[in-house]
């Protein structure tokens, strides 16, 4: 491991400036990311700015009916959160879900949103990756990318999002607030993370020091009918093969609205925008959920090894909006 | 337990580990925390090529950072003498012959400074192509001159093509087992020391005098000038059975920094790339049975893989020698040697992946034959081994099996797949037999003293790899003196002891339990014939060696066992669970209630992992193992297992060894998933053949 200098700001500006001068330094939240992939030689910053101390770690609710999450909130607390968990059950579940209950004790709300992707190759120094050293080329495409993209991958890059708690934050319509060198954002998450395009070192669109202090859901009346299915190889503390965060608002066997994001099949959250369009205002039957499924995976492109996830994606999508629906058996 | 055993009583009962309390509070002393004056710490360099030679190796940059003592390379590394052992012969030249290869070591004051410096160090490379595609249809596979423990790597017995032609039903079908690697807790490490010629080895060891015999030579010293010292030892699994590099890179660096102790311990990256693992295997099973079910032919033949540098065969096909009966059996084994790191011994080897095959297509025989697959186990059993000819010394197969259907509840079971549902659960339920050789290994002695207040300390350099053997031992020498446990003191885990075989093949407790029954016997003989049956005040000590067991010629040895598993399949998404298992061991005599649940567990789990877990990824165009960390490399977690319902049959076999014993280390493990893959099938009617059973080869 590079040796490297550990600082702690007083306040948010000074954390932002602390990095200003500083184009390898990085912020550090519950380091249960950042740090294992300075040990591996992955990440090799020279000065880690510990931002957790600096950010709120309240769970608010917002005037407008919403819920305003401080970045330093620890994952373990947002999932137990009686607020979260009776509004937001997917986001509860997608939580528990990852990690084991010491790692979620202290990862922390802005980490999570930016942890790297599990890719063997980019966490060996030793192999060729794009997304750690641009134009090495990508080891995955020919190479064992059973857990690598469906959807939205590029020649350069095949890698997936690992976070289980973004895709639940994609399907509620989150919004992550930042602070940075040019002031505060309030970024919709759909555009938070990107997709690899001949740009795969960037997995977010945020500038250097930019620092994420919170995230807020908007209010969505149907978000308590929301779940998270994960699809995992054991029982427990692995990541997704696949996953889906579902929303789902029914009248009368009828879908009025819905919300769908999938995990493990793109280098982003993937929001299912085509089957909440195939879907809405549609007859509530494993059918439709079905064929709007089918909709959104048409454009799939699986690769040597992962082929499985397309009809993995689509039976988790019916099985989810069946449950939502009050169909599931 | 802890309550005191009456003098004679031990054996048997579930007495607590005598070294738990130190366990639990961290106070047994492991390999790494032995505590010596001014350690420095050892950080290996590790090939990144597969096959090639290192052209120019530049540590100036290393060696300029503070707290680095020396890098050591192929260039001034001290000569080992030549065994012919290519993987332990390391630094010798430049030459690599796998992918992740020790090619050199930074010795630092810190672990920090070592690991940090190693990534200075400039190595080029003159790479050659690499060759590391394990396929059944090379050229150039070949027949190994012996399998490991020394079996025949081919055997035929009748005429298996001919009763396989007249066979009224037949059976045809291959299976596939992955690259799998050993993960003990604790990763290999060791604290090497020089001292006026003698090296002291504070090792991870599963045996002592393995380590002493293994590494003297290629220092070109005596035995006796290797002391090595293993008291405490988490985990082996196979992996610390013969030494591997990293012990010899560690002493190499001690002889760079004379006198100051070194101290090396691999991370868990480095598990997966240099110290032994499973192979991977290819097996084609052909069953041949009459209109009834009685199997006329079996045949396995294998193909698996080893080292371009150093010959490992596992013994894959040996268990469809004896297992059930056929006048017509034929097996055989073919190697592929690549450009991959050197296979080695992992719990069972050969009958842990034989009888995954073999287990699985007598559960699809069984089903071609209309037959419930355990009558048809029972139906097909053999009177006697059919590889040596010779009888069973006990045989306790049957009796599993009806025993674990009892407690299991397989009356009335439907056959046919898919016949149960939970919800969107698919439920189906699978048997499968295990089968596990009594082995016994040479050169033990032991001593045990007297003292007059009538304590006994046993000495004998036996290791405790997380078994129990620390309390086990205790348990035979107390009854066979006629004391309490508590009189009996152990001492094992250092060549200071007398000579042991090491803790492999199961056979520990044959081994050192009979060496240490004859030491008794020789001691209570001396009290009574010099002593006049009383204990002197100055203390009375004798020694014995292990005596040959004239039955071993007479009788073929094995421990039996029945697993039967529930499996539950997610019709939508192919997870897999299995809520219970039952297994039924026949093993002889069980000398620990309680440690032997431990190990029979340990090894169920192991099936259980191997069945939907665990597979080493190999990118055949770099040469490693691409998933090493267990973020990648699945094992179970609690949640993956369910009940376990073990237990085990009274079995008197008076020819194994005068405890009545047979090994129990590696049994559990063995057909375990193949029980598993048969309940899949029952739930789902997907039969797959190559493990693990992940989701994607479920989904459709
Ligand atoms: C063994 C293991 C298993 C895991 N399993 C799962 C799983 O199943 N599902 C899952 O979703 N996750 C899983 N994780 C990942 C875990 O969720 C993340 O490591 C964690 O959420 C990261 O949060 P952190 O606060 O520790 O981030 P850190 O490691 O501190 O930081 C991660 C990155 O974010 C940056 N950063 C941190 N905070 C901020 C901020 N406020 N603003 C801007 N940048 C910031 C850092 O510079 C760094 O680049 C697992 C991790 C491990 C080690
Ligand atoms: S998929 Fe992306 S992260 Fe993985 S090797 Fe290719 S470029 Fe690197």
């Amino acid at each position: 491991m590079k040796p490297y200098r550990y600082e702690r700001a007083e306040d948010i500006s000074g954390a932002i400036s602390a990095l200003a001068d500083e184009p390898e330094g990085a912020f550090l939240g519950g380091g249960t990311n950042i740090v294992d992939l300075m040990k591996l030689g992955v990440s090799t910053p020279d000065v880690l700015v510990d931002v957790r101390r600096l950010m709120s770690d309240d769970i608010e609710e917002t005037e407008d009916g919403g819920v305003r999450i401080g970045a330093a909130v620890p994952n373990s607390d947002l999932a137990a959160d009686p607020t979260i968990r009776t509004r937001y059950p997917a986001l509860s579940e997608a939580l528990l879900s990852g990690a084991s209950g010491q790692l979620r004790n202290m990862a922390t709300t802005g980490g999570n949103f930016l942890q790297r992707t599990r890719c063997v190759y980019f966490q060996d120094t030793t192999t060729p990756c794009n997304k750690r050293e641009p134009g090495s080329g990508c080891s995955a495409l020919d190479g064992y990318n059973k857990n690598h993209a469906i959807l939205g991958s590029s020649e350069h890059c095949v890698a997936t999002h690992p976070s289980d708690m973004a895709v639940a934050m994609a399907a509620l319509d989150a919004f992550v607030v930042t602070h940075g060198p040019n002031g505060e954002r309030r970024i919709p998450i759909e555009e938070l993370h990107r997709l690899p395009g001949d740009e795969p070192e960037r997995d977010t669109i945020l500038e250097h020091g930019e620092l994420i202090t919170a995230v807020e859901l908007p209010p969505m009346g149907f978000s308590s009918n929301s779940k998270y299915r994960k699809v995992r190889e054991r029982a427990s503390y692995a990541f997704a093969l696949v996953s889906v965060a579902a929303a789902m608002d029914v009248e009368d066997g009828v879908v009025r609205d819905v919300r769908v994001a999938l995990g493990g099949v793109a280098h982003k959250p993937w929001r299912a925008t085509k089957v909440e369009e195939a879907l809405r205002g549609e007859p509530v039957s494993e059918e439709n959920f079905r064929a709007a499924a089918e909709i959104e995976l048409s454009e799939a492109e699986p690769l040597s090894e992962n082929a499985y996830k397309v009809p993995l994606a689509r039976n988790v999508m019916v099985r989810t909006l069946s449950d939502l629906s009050g169909e599931g058996r | 337990m802890t309550a005191t055993q009456a003098p004679g009583k031990s054996v048997g009962a579930p007495i607590s580990r005598v070294e738990g309390h130190l366990k639990v509070r961290g106070a047994a002393t492991y390999a790494y925390e032995h505590r010596l004056d001014e350690p420095a710490y050892l950080h290996p360099l590790q090939s990144t090529i597969a096959n090639g030679r290192v052209a120019k190796i530049d540590a100036s940059r290393a060696e300029a950072e503070p707290g680095v003592v020396a890098v050591l390379t192929h260039e001034n590394a001290p000569k080992l003498e030549a065994v012919g052992d290519a993987e332990l012969e390391i630094l010798q030249n430049g030459e690599v012959g796998f992918r992740g290869q020790f090619i050199g070591a930074v010795i630092a004051d810190t672990f920090e400074a070592a690991r940090y410096a190693a990534g200075l160090v400039e190595i080029e490379y003159e790479e050659r192509e690499t060759d590391a595609d394990f396929r059944p249809d090379r050229d150039d596979l070949y027949t190994p001159e012996q399998l490991n423990a020394g079996f025949e790597p081919d055997t035929s017995v009748g005429d298996v093509d001919g009763a396989l032609a007249s066979a009224a039903v037949k059976f045809d079908a291959t299976y596939t087992t992955p690259r799998e690697h050993n993960n003990p807790m604790e990763p290999h490490s060791s604290i090497a020391v020089w001292d006026e010629g003698e090296l002291t080895l504070y090792e991870s060891t599963q045996g002592v005098y393995w380590t002493q015999n293994t590494i003297a030579p290629l220092f070109g010293l005596d035995a006796e000038k290797v002391h090595v010292i293993s008291p405490h030892v988490g985990g082996g699994f196979g992996s610390k059975g013969l030494p591997h590099a990293n012990v010899v890179l560690a002493a190499l660096a001690a002889m760079l920094v004379e006198g100051r102790p070194v101290k090396f311990a691999l991370t868990r990256h480095m598990m997966f790339s240099v110290a032994g693992y499973r192979t991977p295997t290819i097996q084609r099973i052909r069953l041949g049975a009459d209109a009834e079910g009685k199997l006329s032919a079996i045949c396995n033949d294998v193909v698996e893989q080893t080292s371009k540098i150093k010959e490992f065969a596992e013994q894959t096909g040996t268990s469809a020698r004896m297992m059930y009966d056929s006048s017509n059996i034929q097996t055989t084994h073919l190697l592929a040697a690549l450009d991959v790191a050197v296979p080695s011994w992992l719990r069972a080897p050969g009958e842990a992946p034989g009888m995954f095959a073999l287990e699985s297509a007598m559960d699809e025989m069984a089903i071609e034959c209309d037959l419930d697959p355990v009558e048809f186990r029972i139906m097909n059993e053999p009177e006697k081994d059919l590889e040596s000819g010779l009888p069973f010394s006990s045989r306790g197969l049957v009796a599993c099996l009806r025993e674990g259907a009892e407690r299991f509840g397989w009356d009335g079971r439907n056959p046919t797949p898919r016949s149960e549902r939970d919800g969107r659960w698919l439920v189906g339920t699978g048997v499968a037999s295990s089968v596990y050789p009594v082995f016994s290994m040479g050169g033990n002695a032991a001593t045990i003293r007297a003292d007059s207040d009538g304590k006994y300390v046993v000495e004998i350099g036996a290791a405790d790899i997380g078994t129990g053997t620390w309390t086990t031992l205790g348990q035979i020498a107390a009854d066979e003196l006629g004391v309490s446990f508590e009189d009996v003191e152990m001492k094992i885990g250092d060549t200071k002891f007398p000579n042991a075989s090491g803790a492999g093949g199961s056979s520990g407790i044959t081994s050192w339990g009979s060496t240490l029954v004859e030491a008794a016997r020789s001691l209570r003989e001396k009290i009574e014939a010099e002593h006049g049956g009383n204990i002197p005040d100055e203390g009375v000590e004798a020694s014995a060696k292990m005596p040959k067991n004239p039955h071993r010629k007479e009788y073929a040895m094995y421990a039996f066992g029945a697993h039967f598993v529930e499996a539950r399949v997610d019709e939508d998404t192919g997870e897999v669970r299995v809520p219970r298992m039952t297994s039924v061991f026949a093993a002889g005599r069980i000398i620990n209630a309680k440690t032997a649940r431990s190990q029979f567990m340990g090894g169920m789990v192991m099936g259980l992992s191997a069945a939907l877990h665990e597979e080493s990824v190999l990118d055949t165009r770099f040469g490693h193992v691409v998933n090493h960390d267990f973020a990648e490399y699945h094992i179970p977690t609690n949640a993956d297992v369910g009940e376990l319902d073990i237990s085990w049959i009274e079995e008197d076999d008076p020819y194994v060894n005068p405890m009545g014993s047979k090994g129990i280390g590696e049994i559990g493990i063995v057909g375990s998933a193949a029980a598993v893959a048969n309940a899949v099938y029952h739930a789902t009617g997907t039969r797959v053949r190559e493990l693990p059973i992940t989701p994607d080869k479920l989904i459709s």
